[in-house]
């Protein structure tokens, strides 16, 4: 099945459903938002990904209209939000508490935002139904909000929010409560209804797994400032920063001082140790101190010195932490430093061939890792 | 770890005894059928035919009753808007003062706030009467609303509200449609509690009420000034009668529906 | 638009007909009596205009509070009712602490129950459970003949229109609202506390005073000045149950009103409780919104 890249952002030509535009925001003496502008196009799946404090719900609030900006304008769809109350905004939101009404059946809390419009009956009901259908809750529609499950108001909150068929809807972290099952049968479920429905979706979560499964873009955030934004892919293999690095997914940080050679680096990171060759679009002058920043997963560990690896260090296993499908070994290497491999299962466990204090080496290829600035 | 010890035992028996033996006196003594109501000769009912057929006692419960409807209904309004206020309201000019002259009449002295408000009526030339005892009611019994109202507010999830009018309502109707369903407990009990307040009102009603209206208080006190009268203690037993229906009955409905609430959540619990 | 509407309405409304009467009566105290409809002068006539004012202003003094210090009985009437309420307030808490705690210890199901129980008496008329001791604290009432007819005393026991009754009448009338503010503060409380504190040492007695106690504090403010304040001024009270010599502010100023037609004095009398009162009642106030904010 052939696949077109979802990549608007590349396009030159395309214009931004909701631009930022040198946005801040202040609480008092406290600043939620530093100055951040940015572009999300219409058809993504664009997630806000960040510690608690960051900003990302801040900024969602800014979006939905219930904060206003104290610097910077926000435009949908080319129009300047700044005047614009939350009732007269084209974007519906998805509380992370659901915030179902509750003296109303779920029927009448999904026509809820229709009646507000004035329609005609008929229309309504229509509509109502074919929310109801799309999220699997016809049996429901009669009941009151406490009559039904955590998973079902879930879905309920997701269709009410849709009703109205917004060009944006925002989703404050809107799995946070289900169990882990649930939330991810549910996250391909939003993905499916995302790319039915056409709308945009913003979704706020601080779960880095979920951004990186349902996201076409995931923007990392950091004391009210977007660190990197790209596409799931690219933030975990080419992050821009340690703090990203660390943030999405294990990562191994190896701090070093790195010396152009050839058509990439050595990089130096302990005395009487072989220094590391990494290759990397950055530029780094002679003697800049660096990060290398490998994936466990890259590592590969063996018994023996590999022989055609470009990097190859000694260690002793100290700690194995088995998972099942895969096991993480933590290794501790000669300068004391340690290090996470991640090599599947695939023997079982009686003929395993590593254990606790085993002397092994660990390896990876020269463009694994990526080289990142102090 | 709760222990119900013999001391707690005692201590809740006795306290009580002591809050209800009282009133369990006064309504036995209610059906004594002699006029020397301590002595007691048999038992009647006389006194209670003697209270219906007293004009006076009828005319100022009929008073006493219309006062009390206006004030808690007026009250309960602006008590409520006064809540929305405190709770949602933020920072504004006078905040302060505000909040003082909500909280301030709650535990003022009932001849201060009576005096108060009858030179305020005389010096603005104000007639006294029906009118004047509605005002003075409203305006005690509106602080006692907001205090109800306003504790409800602040446990409502304010989400709620944001999610309506992010559905398209403008800020009166998300309080309309979403809010005032919500908090409607709350505000029933302000309105009874307004209510029941402005019906027993005595020192108030005394101080701004005319020469043409008397309510039931003002009618008991000046019977029972000169001592325990049988036709009173008929009228008590009523009214106890009534509030104990009333109570009694409000109990029942709110654990009801609270056990059914209860029923249906664990119910959906159990389904996915 | 509409919030300040929200706003003003109340405000406005308590302004009027809360804050302004209060300015009133203290112009009044500051004016003689008069043999006129209504009965003081200088009366505020605005047609003169600012002469007229001045003129007004002029005529103030402050004859009826050198009258106060003067006359014996005011200054006791303060001091008593002072008294008065101080010790009803201790004996409400030591009558409704215990219940309150009882209420407190009690298992989960008779919870509501007793909550009903508490709460029943308060929705009754204030005047009927005031009156209700009339008829048994009297020479002939239920009390006397109960303990002459077990034989416990000879003669009857002179309990109404003594301070006495005014005591019984105060602890019996303001109990609930000593008791539910308490059993709210120890419902609160987290039961594993005293656990932890018996398993660090603590006697059954000693985890109560260390623990309970402080931790039902903010409950025992609150009960304390929900009775000393409005008990200071109580009328009712001393007026049915206590005698000619009890002597409460709140019973002085009807009489002052109403049967002495003096409003200035009356008004003076108003003004210098309320004085008396400012600082409970601001503590008060300050004590409900610490209260709120831990709630929140």
């Amino acid at each position: 099945m052939a696949q077109t890249v979802f990549a608007p952002w590349d396009d030159p030509q395309a214009k931004p459903l909701i631009q930022f535009k040198n946005v801040s925001k202040r609480f008092g003496d406290f600043t939620a938002i530093e100055n951040l502008t940015q572009d999300i196009y219409e058809r993504e799946f664009f997630a806000l990904l960040g510690p608690s404090g960051c900003g990302k719900t801040t900024l969602m609030r800014m979006l939905a209209g219930f904060e206003n900006t104290s610097e910077g304008q926000i435009l949908i769809a080319g129009q300047d939000m700044a005047n614009v109350p939350p009732n007269k905004r084209a974007v519906n939101m998805m509380f992370q508490s659901y915030a179902l009404f509750p003296h109303l059946s779920i029927w009448e809390n999904i026509a809820f935002g229709l009646k507000r419009e004035g329609k005609p009956k008929d229309q309504i009901e229509a509509r109502v139904d074919e929310m109801l259908r799309l999220t699997r809750l016809e049996k429901f529609s009669k009941r009151k909000p406490h009559q039904i499950s955590g998973g079902q108001r879930q879905r309920v909150a997701l269709a009410r929010s849709l009703a109205k068929a917004p060009k944006l809807l925002l989703l404050d972290e809107p799995l946070g409560a289900l169990d882990k099952k649930l939330r991810q049968d549910t996250q391909f479920e939003l993905m499916d209804i995302q790319e039915k429905t056409g709308t945009t979706f913003v979704i706020v979560t601080h779960d880095q797994e979920e951004a990186m499964t349902v996201s076409s873009r995931v923007a990392v955030m950091d004391e009210g400032q977007i660190i990197q934004v790209a596409t799931p892919a690219q933030i975990y293999e080419a992050p821009n920063s340690v703090y990203v690095a660390d943030f999405i997914g294990d990562v191994n940080i190896i701090d070093g001082v790195a010396t152009p050679e050839g058509d990439g680096y050595r990089i130096a990171w302990a005395e009487g140790q072989t220094p590391f060759v990494a290759k990397t679009a950055t530029r780094f002058s002679e003697g800049q101190r660096c990060h290398l920043a490998i994936r466990p997963e890259k590592v590969g560990i063996s018994a023996e010195r590999p022989v055609d690896m470009a990097n190859a260090v000694a260690g002793q296993i100290i700690d194995i932490a088995y998972l099942g499908n895969i096991s993480t070994y933590h290794v501790k290497l000669a300068n004391g430093q340690m290090m996470k491999a991640q090599a599947a299962n695939t023997r079982r466990l009686s003929r395993r061939t590593f254990t606790w204090e085993d002397q092994v080496w660990l390896s990876w290829t020269d463009t694994a890792a990526v080289v990142l600035e102090n | 770890m709760r222990r119900f010890s013999w001391f707690n035992a005692t201590s809740l028996t006795l306290g009580f005894a002591f809050l209800y033996l009282p009133m369990l006196i006064l309504i036995i003594y209610s059906f004594n059928a002699s006029r020397l109501v301590t002595v007691w000769a048999g038992f009647s009912t006389q006194w209670y035919g003697t209270l219906l057929q007293n004009q006076s006692f009828l005319d100022a419960a009929w008073v006493t009753i219309k006062v009390a409807i206006a004030s808690s209904t007026i009250a309960t309004v602006l008590g409520t808007m006064a809540a929305y206020v405190l709770v949602r309201g933020g920072r504004f000019m006078g905040r302060t003062l505000f909040s003082g002259m909500i909280y301030a009449p709650l535990v003022m002295p009932e001849v201060i706030t009576g005096l108060s408000l009858l030179l305020l009526f005389i010096g603005i030339g104000l007639d006294r009467g029906v009118f004047t005892i509605v005002l003075a009611h409203t305006t005690f019994s509106m602080c006692f609303v907001s205090v109800v109202v306003s504790s409800r507010l602040v446990s409502f999830d304010k989400s709620l509200e944001e999610a309506a009018l992010d559905l398209g309502c403008s800020a009166f109707d998300a309080f309309r449609l979403v809010t005032l369903p919500i908090i409607a407990p709350a505000v029933i009990s302000g309105w009874l509690l307004a209510f029941t307040l402005s019906l027993d009102d005595l020192v108030i009603a005394s101080f701004t009420a005319g020469p043409s209206a008397t309510t039931l208080p003002i009618r008991i006190f000046s019977a029972v000034r000169l001592g325990v009268s049988p036709e009173i203690n008929a009228l008590s037993t009523i009214m106890i009668a009534i509030v104990t229906v009333g109570v009694v009955t409000a109990s029942i409905v709110t654990k009801r529906s609270s056990l059914a609430r209860q029923n249906d959540e664990q119910a959906a619990a159990r389904t996915t | 638009m509409r919030r300040f509407i929200l706003i003003a309405v109340p405000f406005f409304w308590l302004l009027a007909l809360f804050l302004v009467p209060f300015v009133i009566v203290l112009k009044i105290s500051l004016s003689d009596i008069a043999l006129s409809i209504p009965p003081y002068t200088p009366q505020l006539d605005l047609t003169d205009g600012w002469a007229g004012i001045k003129a007004f202003l002029s005529q103030l003094d402050l004859e009826n509070y050198i009258f106060l210090t003067q006359d014996q009985l005011y200054w006791k009437a303060y001091v008593s009712s002072l008294k008065i309420a101080l010790i009803s307030t201790v004996l409400t808490l030591l009558v409704g602490y215990p219940i309150a705690y009882g209420m407190a210890q009690a298992p989960d199901e008779w919870r509501a129950t007793l909550l009903l129980l508490v709460i029943l008496p308060f929705w009754t008329s204030f005047l009927i459970r005031v009156y209700s001791w009339m008829g048994i604290l009297s020479n002939e009432g239920f009390l006397n003949q109960f303990l002459l007819w077990t034989g416990i005393i000879s003669t009857p026991l002179v309990i109404l229109n003594t301070n006495t009754a005014v005591y019984i009448g105060i602890v019996y009338t303001y109990l609930p609202f000593m008791i539910l503010p308490i059993y709210a503060a120890l419902e609160k409380m987290d039961g594993s506390l005293l656990e932890a504190a018996e398993d660090l040492g603590c006697s059954r007695s000693s985890a109560f005073w260390l623990v309970t106690i402080p931790l039902s504090k903010s409950g025992i403010i609150a009960g304390c000045f929900l009775v000393f304040i409005p008990a200071l001024g109580e009328f009712v009270i001393p007026s049915l149950l206590g005698g000619s010599d009890t002597l409460m502010i709140g019973k002085i100023l009807w009489e002052e009103f109403f049967s002495n037609r003096d409003w200035p004095v009356a008004s003076a009398v108003a003004v210098i409780l309320l004085l008396i009162l400012i600082i409970p009642i601001v503590l008060f106030q300050r004590n409900e919104q610490k209260q709120r904010e831990m709630d929140q």
